[in-house]
């Protein structure tokens, strides 16, 4: 750590890691209910759990790419945050926010639009609260010694992020307009402006793991972050297929959305290449395995499995079912879970002193975790492709499906359960580190 | 070789250009002629039933136009699949609506209310979804003519 206020990033990662745990609990619900076990219905109905878990998620990856910013660029700008308490202002409203969030769905208190649940009153405090979030990044960037590609990439994925949460605000009388507009917000976001951020972090994470020059590693950072564009802005098409919008988007996503895995093909190249020529090898073992991981899976889960069934013609049938969640588990957790776990992993030995770079917890955490995310994939995907089977070409009723494909979900429940383990030791793993210190100031710089 | 500068022209150009034409596409589909929303079917009673759909997270559980939790079957055929009655029972009903185990939370709508949704799921029915519609499940036209 080479800035005292890049402590303040240990507190958006430790809130973070609480509501991971909160959303894993949510997800575990829902699985039992899906086998039968809805005991706890009459308080945490599905569509309660569902907006948990899904909200839980966006919430803990932002702050964790709030936090990610709040490390990285004092170090990029070469200079202290300009305000460390206005972070912490910042973090607690992100948790008030938050918080008052997921008690309100438990009280039928929400928008129920998928993924942008959070009540209208409620997303102006989102506003105020990310528009703080940015001020002191920005303020630290522009003041900073020098603003390299890699903070300015992160900076613009981060304010593009907030820019296109407005369209999601906007009031539509038809469901087809509405939908369509939550699509500028949550695929824009996923599938755009999120990969600046994740390129972002990347490049400086092999900057700093791989020791390659930052003018190679940035240079390739922007045909990357070029080919996301490219091909995701257009790529919003496949989400409007079939929500009642004109022919052409079958034409336009199909071609676009087909080319979207060569983003995260050309992420993972990089990201391995970058690794073979680096000639520096960084003790932090733990860190490159998430850093290499995310480039990795984010290819296989966001782009193959992305492609599985992105062509109008296989949508066509899969659009609706659990062909979904299996593609939207692993690609949340290999690009941006994957991603964020990366940069606490690198950044935590350094903020607290304590080196635990290649501990037996932390690898086992990796494996553990990995695998059983996999495995959960596996099911989703199963237990998807047979209920396009069963309802959409032998015309059986949904619950008759819903009845045949219920073991997947045990199978589900059971490698939720080892990915469950994994992600208690990294958090074990995290508790272990202790508190951020200014002891720590330059420790890491001779390496 | 590709330089630094000329990999940032070509995701400035890139992106400009891209973004360009998704909004000449968006106005260019939601342009008369082009628009297949069915926004002239859209009543005050629709616009009702989409708040009660909206308040209620249905989308929580159900899905519509092929968007939503998958936990709860599809309902953008609803209508003409189990019929008016039976989609009013299911919305007034007091205790959970349970089929096969799977249960409901029984939100006891009002008679007027439960017309408010029917009229929201009616106007969805008439969309042009590119053909969706025919394979939503399940088919509600086939399944009534093999019966």
């Amino acid at each position: 750590m080479k800035y005292k206020s890049q402590k303040v990033a240990y507190w958006f990662f430790a809130f973070s890691m609480l509501l991971l745990v909160l959303q894993i609990t949510y997800g575990f619900i829902m699985g039992f209910a899906r086998i039968g076990f809805d005991g706890l219905h009459e308080f945490i109905p599905f569509n309660t759990a569902r907006a948990v878990h899904t909200n839980l998620l966006v919430v803990w990856l932002l702050s964790g790419f709030m936090g990610a910013a709040y490390y990285i660029i004092p170090e990029e700008a070469q200079r202290e945050l300009v305000s460390v308490k206005l972070a912490y202002v910042q973090l607690i409203s992100l948790a008030v926010v938050g918080v008052a969030a997921i008690i309100g769905y438990h009280f039928n208190w929400w928008e129920g639009r998928k993924f942008l649940e959070i009540p209208r009153q409620l997303d102006y405090l989102v506003v105020v609260n990310v528009l703080l979030f940015l001020g002191l990044i920005l303020a630290t960037l522009f003041k900073g010694k020098r603003k390299t590609t890699t903070a300015l990439v992160l900076t613009m994925g981060l304010l593009f992020a907030a820019l296109l949460y407005i369209p999601g605000m906007l009031p539509f009388d038809s469901q087809v307009t509405d939908s369509f507009f939550r699509w500028w917000v949550v695929h824009l976001w996923v599938e755009g402006v999120w990969e600046l951020i994740m390129g972002g972090i990347l490049s400086f994470l092999l900057i700093k793991l791989t020791g390659v020059d930052r003018e190679v590693i940035e240079k390739w950072l922007y045909v990357i972050v070029g080919l996301t564009f490219l091909s995701g802005i257009l790529g919003t098409g496949h989400h409007y297929y079939y929500i009642g919008v004109n022919k052409i988007w079958l034409i336009v996503g199909g071609i676009f959305s087909a080319l979207e895995p060569l983003a995260f093909l050309a992420m993972a190249l990089f990201a391995v290449n970058m690794y073979r020529k680096g000639e520096k090898k960084h003790p932090n073992k733990i860190a490159l395995f998430w850093t290499l991981g995310s480039a990795i899976v984010s290819f296989v889960g966001a782009g193959l499995l992305g492609f599985a069934h992105t062509l109008p013609q296989t949508n066509l049938y899969t659009h609706g079912t659990l062909v979904t969640a299996m593609h939207g588990h692993l690609a949340f957790w290999g690009a941006y879970a994957m991603i964020v776990l990366a940069i606490i992993s690198y950044a935590l030995p350094n903020m607290t002193g304590r080196k635990l770079y290649d501990s037996s917890v932390g690898r086992a955490a990796f494996w553990l975790s990995n695998i059983g995310m996999l495995g959960m994939t596996v099911a989703f995907g199963v237990a998807g492709v047979a209920q396009v089977y069963l309802e959409r070409k032998f015309k059986m009723d949904f619950m008759e499906v819903q009845a045949e494909i219920s073991i997947h979900f045990v199978v589900l429940i059971l490698c939720a359960t080892m990915f469950a383990t994994g992600i208690v030791m990294y958090i074990w793993d995290f508790y272990k580190h202790g508190k951020p210190t200014d002891e720590a100031l330059d420790l890491e710089s001779d390496l | 070789m590709l330089s630094k500068k000329q990999a940032r022209a070509f995701f400035l150009g890139g992106t400009v250009v891209t973004f360009l034409i998704f909004i000449g596409l968006t106005i260019f589909s939601f342009s008369k002629g082009q628009d297949q929303t069915n926004h002239e079917g859209i009543t005050e009673q629709v616009v009702r039933g989409k708040v009660l759909w909206e308040e209620n997270n249905c989308m929580g559980c159900h899905t519509i136009l092929g968007e939503g939790a998958y936990y709860a079957p599809e309902l953008t055929k609803v209508i003409e699949r189990r019929g008016e009655g039976y989609i009013k029972a299911v919305l007034m009903s007091p205790i959970p609506w349970n089929p096969n185990g799977r249960q409901m939370v029984a939100y006891g709508f009002s008679k007027e209310e439960a017309e408010d949704l029917i009229a929201f799921f009616e106007w969805i029915e008439g969309i042009d979804l590119n053909g969706f519609d025919t394979v939503v499940s399940p088919l509600a036209k086939d399944r009534m003519d093999k019966n």
